[in-house]
């Protein structure tokens, strides 16, 4: 068992880790790229969540970093890459606003979650700083999301929201085993309907650009 | 000990209306059902007038609580002698209007429409009235608002019938929301539901003046103040009639009773503000339901617009007690809210009475329309001689029990120059010429509905041919037109019934009157203000009795009989006779043109065109126009507005919902 000073720094590094990570993949416009970030992603997680099971003795946890090791960054990544080699779709993703503009925004988020996560700080600074980072993944995974036409853009934006969930999980004492086990599921889930719906979109457009859904609808000319 | 009874009688009413539903189209089910309810209501009266008699006695309010609704809470029910009060009100005009329905009934052609319905709404009103917590108020004053809108809908064919239930449940949702928002504010933010609770805990005076506001409008909504007033001309004569006078008749009167509840009991001592807010709606509300109901020609909604003026009349005697209450003067404030209660007793037997009167009308010829009735009198003498009664007691003639109300309220608007503040200086006097007013083209209102209707000559076939009403729909307003003429001749009984009630809510009352020589009604001293309605009713009959016989005795007997001078026209047709709208024509003239800017086009054509000469008529109701109109267009545009977001593409949706998520972080990162 480490000193508590050295433990929380280490859970930092891996949960300011995340963050870093998630620039990485707002920033990255390419999809095997976007791919590889989102396993490194998944495996900055694993770290994380097995160094909160050591620090707080809790075994459960362990299982759950393996969970996250096998599944997110290792499975998904792979069922990714040969989704879109398949569809023949690795040409450059086409990001809908400036990747400058959004990176600022993204710091912007980051200074949201921290000041929002402030009444936290009264009770403990710890969970405070652990709290924010979870957050300030969320927010960017989102950000993710709706700054990508590509369909497995939108993915890969969901899959680190749920990670920046998870890592929040693991940060808080006492959540139930349960719960993590059912973020893991909920990602497989997710993973099976996107791939799926993937498939169509593409078989039914020859494109994985949602854009091609809305002249679908008669919305757009 | 008599509250029970009610919580045992309503059951019935429930009962009744669940067993009517399979059987509806018999024909017996409508005579079985009207009988029940008659039964019914007629014992809830006897339990209402002991429950004031104990009151006035010195009895305590009974409470009870059932272990219904709310899980944990229960509903509770009180009987007081405002209880009392409006038991009675309620259940005299409901007996009656049961007791008409039995033979008018007969004609209804879609009885499984109206009958399961009609007990329901009798309930609903019954538990308005003993209702003692917010709950069970709110439920049972939506209970009374859902079966109204059923009977208002009865006859849904009509597009128009469709039309008024649409804007009778757009205008009762709006009512019961503004309700919850004033006992949101009274409850301490749903915290205490209980009324004895509310009463008893202080309220700050903004979360009252909130609470004052939410419930006039809460409450207006369903009485017909004035701009809320518009379902009610709607709504009102869609139902079949014996309906239509019980929702002009009582159900306006239960409004009134939420309003004195909450204003007057639950929330303390006011402020004189408040009254001259009220005061002030009742003003408009007196003389613009009047002036409606002057260019009106539809029967039914003649006597609809003047339930609304009836309640300003109402509004004036609650407004100007709380001004007097505000300021302290016990006798003035004991003798407005006489005033008003004695008004709301008065008006729930009168239009009951006209719209009977009304009902039996449209059975016997088919027609509301004015101008398509006429002669009435021969064929229907028993309904002309109600009707006319019925007339004479809302315009307030003597001595007749309207007469008496509106007396009581003008003796209050008489003292009421003694009030310190400026503004009820101004506004008491202008209220007092708006109410006057009224009262005059209340009277100018009823000669034309009852001249254009019952005398001349019939204008259709219909008219001429029709036969007076059954026997029990007869004796249903001859009770009432007793009940109107008794009241006029012994109002001290009603002033003296009216003490405990008075007492209970301002801390006072009017004089004991059973005391005074020859039942002689005294306002505040006999010297100023004193009013006898036998003597007047002696005078009357022998200044009428005396002549007659004169002429009788004295003059000649000799006889002829000669055709009325023509002018030198032979033409003969009905249609040469006075009309609705030309009769009319002097007042509307006169204020129509600018309060309804009404515009007469006349389009003559020259000697040798064979066209038919014409008049036209345009009108354009302000409340619409200025307020309705304005407030559906933002509606709509505000709709359009959300609507568009619907054709939005994934990613916009997206976006949306991220930007509101961002919005509220930033928001919560601020509030801390």
């Amino acid at each position: 068992m480490p000193g508590q000073g050295l433990a929380f720094d280490v859970a930092h590094m891996l949960a300011g880790g995340m963050v870093t990570v998630s620039f990485m993949l707002l920033f990255q416009d390419r999809l095997f790229a976007l791919i590889q970030f989102i396993s490194l992603h998944a495996l900055v997680l694993a770290m994380a969540l097995a160094w909160q099971a050591y620090i707080q003795t809790a075994e459960h946890l362990y299982a759950a970093a393996a969970l996250a090791l096998m599944v997110k960054a290792v499975l998904i990544p792979v069922v990714l890459h040969r989704l879109v080699r398949r569809l023949r779709i690795e040409r450059t993703v086409e990001v809908v606003v400036g990747v400058g503009v959004t990176m600022l925004f993204g710091i912007c988020l980051v200074a949201l979650s921290v000041v929002v996560m402030l009444p936290v700080a009264a009770k403990s600074p710890l969970m405070w700083e652990d709290l924010s980072f979870a957050l300030a993944v969320v927010l960017l995974g989102l950000l993710i999301m709706i700054t990508r036409r590509n369909a497995v853009g939108q993915i890969i934006g969901f899959l680190s929201v749920d990670n920046g969930m998870t890592l929040a999980a693991a940060g808080a004492r006492g959540m139930p085993f349960l719960i993590e086990l059912s973020i893991a599921f909920s990602a497989l889930v997710a993973l099976i309907v996107f791939v799926v719906s993937l498939s169509h979109i593409y078989k039914r457009f020859e494109s994985a650009d949602v854009q091609a859904l809305d002249r679908f609808r008669g919305d757009t000319p | 000990m008599f509250l029970p009874f009610v919580l045992c009688l309503v059951p019935f009413l429930f009962a009744a209306g669940l067993l009517v539903t399979p059987v509806a189209s018999r024909s017996w089910a409508s005579f079985a059902l009207y009988g029940v309810c008659l039964g019914v209501t007629c014992l809830l009266l006897a339990v209402g007038v002991l429950g004031l008699a104990a009151a006035g006695e010195g009895a305590p309010p009974q409470l009870m609580r059932l272990p219904l609704g709310l899980p944990g809470a229960g509903v509770g029910f009180r009987l007081d002698s405002l209880s009392a009060f409006f038991l009675i009100v309620v259940n005299f005009a409901a007996s009656a209007a049961s007791l008409f329905a039995i033979g008018y009934g007969r004609h209804e052609h879609a009885p499984g429409r109206v009958l399961p319905f009609y007990p329901v709404f009798l309930a609903g009103m019954n538990l308005v009235v003993v209702a003692n917590d917010a709950y069970s108020f709110l439920f049972s004053w939506e209970l009374m608002s859902v079966a109204s809108w059923f009977l208002v809908i009865a006859h849904h064919r009509e597009r128009e019938n469709r039309r008024a239930g649409y804007v009778y449940l757009i205008m009762a949702a709006i009512s019961t929301q503004a309700l919850l928002i004033t006992f949101g504010l009274l409850s301490d933010f749903g915290r205490v539901l209980d009324f004895e609770a509310i009463r008893t805990s202080p309220h700050a005076v903004d979360i009252a003046r909130l609470a004052v506001l939410a419930a006039v409008i809460g409450t207006g909504a369903k009485a017909g103040l004035v701009p809320l007033h518009v379902w009610l001309p709607l709504a009102h004569p869609a139902a079949p009639s014996h309906v239509s006078g019980l929702m002009s008749g009582i159900m306006t009167k239960v409004a009134i009773y939420g309003l004195v509840r909450i204003v007057f009991d639950l929330l303390g001592p006011p402020e004189w503000t408040w009254g001259a807010g009220i005061l002030f709606l009742g003003g408009i509300t007196a003389v613009v339901g009047v002036l409606y109901a002057l260019m009106q020609h539809d029967l039914k909604r003649l006597l609809a617009y003047h339930t609304v003026e009836n309640i300003g009349i109402i509004a004036i005697g609650l407004g100007l007690a709380l001004a007097f209450r505000a300021n302290g003067f016990a006798l003035g404030a004991a003798l407005a809210l006489t005033a008003a209660l004695f008004h709301v007793l008065n008006h729930s037997l009168f239009k009951s009475l006209l719209f009977f009167g009304a009902g039996a009308v449209l059975t016997a010829t088919g027609e509301r329309d004015l101008e398509r009735l006429g002669g009435l009198i021969r064929g229907m003498p028993v309904t002309a001689f109600c009707f006319l009664v019925g007339s004479a007691a809302i315009s307030a003639l003597p001595p007749l029990n309207g007469f008496v109300s509106e007396w009581l309220a003008l003796q209050a608007i008489l003292i009421s120059p003694e009030l310190p503040q400026w503004i009820l200086k101004f506004l008491v006097p202008m209220v007092g010429a708006g109410l006057a007013l009224s009262a005059a083209l209340a009277a100018a209102c009823f000669v034309k509905a009852f001249g254009i209707a019952f005398l001349g000559r019939a204008r259709t076939v219909a008219a001429e041919r029709a036969v007076e009403t059954d026997r029990t729909s007869q004796a249903a307003m001859l009770i009432l037109v007793a009940a109107c003429v008794l009241a006029g001749l012994f109002p001290g009984m009603v002033v003296d019934a009216l003490a405990p009630v008075v007492t209970m809510l301002v801390g006072s009352h009017l004089p004991v009157q059973s005391s005074n020589p020859w039942l002689t009604l005294v306002a505040s001293t006999p010297e100023r203000s004193s009013y006898n309605g036998l003597v007047l009713m002696v005078f009357i009959a022998l200044s009428a009795l005396l002549p007659a016989l004169g002429i009788y005795g004295l003059a000649s007997r000799k006889l002829r009989r000669a055709g009325a001078w023509d002018c030198g026209y032979p033409e003969t047709s009905s249609a040469t006779q006075y009309t609705a709208a030309s009769f009319a024509q002097p007042i509307r003239r006169v204020f129509a043109s600018v309060v309804f800017s009404a515009s007469e086009q006349i389009d003559m054509p020259l000697p040798g065109d064979a066209r038919p000469a014409r008049l036209t008529l345009g009108m354009k109701d302000p409340v619409w126009t200025v307020l309705y109109r304005p407030l559906v267009e933002t509606v709509n545009a505000a709709a359009a507005v959300v609507g568009r977001a619907r054709t939005l593409s994934i990613r916009q949706h997206l976006s949306l919902v991220y930007a509101v998520l961002i919005l509220l972080l930033v928001v919560l990162a601020l509030w801390q």
